[in-house]
């Protein structure tokens, strides 16, 4: 993990004192609401339904048990107990009194933490794969690259008033994309080519109201130039993109106005400028900010498929069940990375008390070096565990309510906070993920559905990733109303697609239903062995809106 | 006379300036600096400098590309920020300070206030019009909000890997 500084602290410092003196203006009335909105949102403070949102940065997901234990002290002490997980792996509480936020903000930075540029129109938290450094099949670790980035883009005085937020994701695998480098304003996929690292950069992908798919900018960007390639691309979206229109105003609409080419074209020319420049990375610095990510002390006597795990796994069924979801494969020989999933039905997805955030923290510091990662599935990682500790830990995760074994399942649904707190809702999220979760309780059925991912925004601004969901709920107002749209086909991997609706909306009460027909649909269809989204790319959306429009015919 | 920070001090500001409209409204002063808009500039460039000191303003989607022949000529190039929220002239600022290699002052003008300072600052602007209704000792401390960066400015372009 990246340690930091004395001059990482030192900034952390000023910027808190930088915030609480901005606080304290603006309640003195020296800072009118419209002056002190960007100054909050750069310090990720939303103002909600009912109270303040604070997103604190997960810098690429990575937390140190710490850490965890000190966002438990914060839900305990300033919030009413519990944090949320949000889709793009930062932290979220949802009750604290802007009065406090500095304090809050002085606390995150005992340890190393805080909540710039989680929010507003700047370069947000770089994110990228939450298996990262431990996935045996990605091309190098891409979390020093991240690092290097979140230095550059953090208070970078030139692009802290962009026309609109702007979001960067990195990823090293090259057939599987858990980063969503596809919807990102840009997306930074790690490439070699003849032994050396590169980039290939992809810019104008975006979910939200216009969802599209980032097109190739930069086909290899040689690793020195990766910052002022960065730095190209930004100020040509700071110099043209939009600002007479919110809803215009994403990268990805200059990218299409512009044509691929056009946009191309003018990075290219700034790059030109940029390029050898002070800000070229130095072979130093890379191997600086890869030494923070060098591989644990793993155990040299740890073996793959222990006796201990086997021996356990053949006992019992429910284990069997949870290893077969929600343990991944490791690098490592004997090890292996594990998903705390954040979905066990009745609890909003990604929500997490003060009290489980101490016992993860336990659990990372008993089984996985201290560490534990969030994901943009709203759930946890300990990413390295010792196979033979599996079954403990499995048995500890189940008394936490951590070891539901849906991960990637259906009942596994990203969904954004909607109605229940989101003050620009159109519909609630919450209650529908949950009616989903009791319909298909049932773990066997579950299991054979495969994996599905069913993703719920309130809203078009898609914080539920609903367009890349395979089944996709969205929030729709009708004349005051709460209605749900559906879209099929989403796909947030390596062939990212943007969901199709499936045609006109439904009620509330009448979604599970829906959805139910869809799944059946998909089990008559299915060839041996297919996944939900195999079966709909070989059936198409036809017999799907049939069957969910039919008895209403 | 109306005060600006410039290079880190409060001093008296000697400039006027003028929109499109003021010009064609009333002409040009008989005397005494002025700072015209970019459009009146390249119309009357010729007439402008054999009047006396000028300098010029963009506003936003004017860039700065346009003054590259006239770099030496100008002691002044202000950037105009009509919502502190357009954040465009923190390029031209850039771009003017390292590709064009401008030298002289370069004053942020209009929706000019105190958190914004450092960032401003960075980007190369060494004098500020912070808004009327807002105080220049105050503003004075945007300056120094942060003693660390990680990038490189147009101070140091450095970033702190290579300091
Ligand atoms: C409750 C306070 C929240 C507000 C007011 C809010 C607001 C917004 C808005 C306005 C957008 C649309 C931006 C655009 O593309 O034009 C957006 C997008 C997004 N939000 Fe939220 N959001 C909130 C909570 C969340 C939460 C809880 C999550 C995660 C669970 C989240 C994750 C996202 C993501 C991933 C997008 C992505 C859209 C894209 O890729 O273009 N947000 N949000
Ligand atoms: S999708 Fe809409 S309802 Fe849901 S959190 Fe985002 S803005 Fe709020």
């Amino acid at each position: 993990m990246y340690l930091y500084q004395d001059y990482d602290r030192q900034l952390l410092a000023e910027r808190v004192a930088q915030f609480r003196d901005q606080t304290e203006r603006y309640l003195a009335g020296q800072l009118s609401d419209e002056e002190f909105l960007p100054l909050r949102l750069q310090n990720g403070l939303y103002i909600q339904r009912y109270a303040p949102m604070l997103r604190v940065a997960v810098p690429y997901g990575m937390l140190g048990s710490r850490q965890l234990r000190a966002l438990g002290h914060i839900a305990r002490t300033w919030d009413k107990g519990y944090a949320h997980v949000s889709t793009r792996q930062n932290v979220q509480f949802n009750w604290p009194a802007l009065e406090d936020v500095p304090d809050i903000l002085a606390f995150l930075a005992t340890v190393d933490m805080h909540a710039i540029q989680t929010s507003g129109n700047c370069i947000r938290n770089v994110t990228t794969d939450e298996f990262a450094g431990v996935a045996g099949d990605e091309l190098e670790d891409p979390r020093p690259w991240c690092e290097i980035i979140r230095q550059w883009a953090t208070f970078n005085p030139e692009f802290a008033y962009l026309p609109r937020k702007f979001k960067i994701a990195v990823n090293a695998v090259p057939d599987q994309d858990l980063a969503l480098v596809g919807v990102h304003d840009i997306g930074v996929q790690i490439v070699h080519r003849d032994g050396e690292t590169g980039f290939q950069v992809l810019a104008g992908g975006g979910l939200g109201r216009t969802p599209m798919v980032g097109e190739v900018i930069g086909e290899f960007v040689a690793w020195p130039d990766l910052l002022a390639y960065l730095e190209a691309i930004l100020r040509v979206y700071n110099k043209y993109g939009n600002r007479d229109n919110k809803y215009k105003a994403r990268i990805k609409i200059l990218v299409k106005a512009l044509g691929v080419d056009a946009f191309r074209a003018l990075t290219e020319k700034e790059f030109a400028h940029l390029q050898g420049g002070p800000m070229t990375l130095t072979a130093e610095e890379v191997s600086r900010m890869r030494g923070y990510f060098s591989r644990p002390p793993y155990a040299a006597d740890a073996t793959d498929q222990p006796a201990a795990l086997t021996a356990a796994l053949d006992a019992d069924a429910a284990l069997r069940r949870w290893y077969r979801t929600n343990v991944s494969a490791h690098g490592q020989p004997g090890y292996a990375a594990v998903t705390l999933t954040l979905k066990k039905t009745g609890r909003a997805p990604g929500d997490i008390t003060d009290t489980e955030l101490d016992a993860v923290a336990d659990l990372a510091d008993r089984y996985s070096f201290g560490e534990a990662r969030t994901t943009h599935q709203q759930n946890m990682v300990l990413a390295d565990v010792r196979q033979d500790q599996l079954p403990a830990l499995w048995q500890e995760l189940e008394a936490l309510g951590f070891a539901t074994p849906n991960f990637r399942l259906l009942t596994d649904i990203v969904a954004c906070p909607g109605g229940d707190f989101c003050s620009l809702a159109n519909a609630k999220s919450i209650p529908v993920a949950e009616a989903l979760q009791r319909r298909f309780e049932d773990l066997d059925y579950l299991h054979d559905l495969g994996p599905l991912d069913l993703n719920i925004s309130g809203c078009m601004n898609a914080c539920g990733h609903h367009h890349i969901g395979h089944i996709g709920i969205l929030g729709v107002d009708k004349k005051g109303r709460e209605y749900y749209q559906i879209t099929l086909g989403g796909r947030g991997d390596s062939h990212c697609v943007i969901g199709e609706k499936l045609g006109p909306s439904f009620e509330a009460d009448e979604v599970v239903d829906v959805i139910a027909r869809l799944v059946d649909l998909y089990v008559e269809q299915r060839h041996p062995g297919e996944g939900f989204i195999d079966t709909y790319e070989r059936v198409g959306i036809e017999p799907f809106k049939e069957r969910a429009y039919g008895s209403h015919h | 006379m109306a005060a600006i920070i410039k290079n880190g001090e409060i001093v008296d500001d000697r400039w006027l300036r003028l929109t499109t409209e003021q010009i064609e409204a009333d002409g040009l002063p008989a005397d005494g600096p002025i700072l015209v808009p970019l459009p009146v500039w390249l119309a009357q460039r010729e007439a402008l400098l054999a009047r006396g000191e000028v300098a010029v303003w963009l506003a936003p989607g004017e860039e700065p590309e346009a003054l590259v022949e006239d770099l030496d000529r100008l002691p002044l190039i202000a950037i105009d920020f009509p919502v502190f929220r357009d954040g465009r002239g923190y390029s031209y600022a850039r771009e003017l300070r390292t590709r064009f290699g401008y030298h002289g002052e370069l004053r942020a003008i209009g929706d000019v206030l105190r958190d914004q300072l450092f960032y401003l600052s960075r980007v190369g602007f060494n004098a500020f019009a912070v808004r009327e209704d807002r105080n220049l000792e105050d503003a004075l401390k945007g300056l120094k909000d942060f003693s660390v960066t990680y990038q490189g400015d147009t101070q140091d372009p450095r970033p702190i890997y290579r300091r």
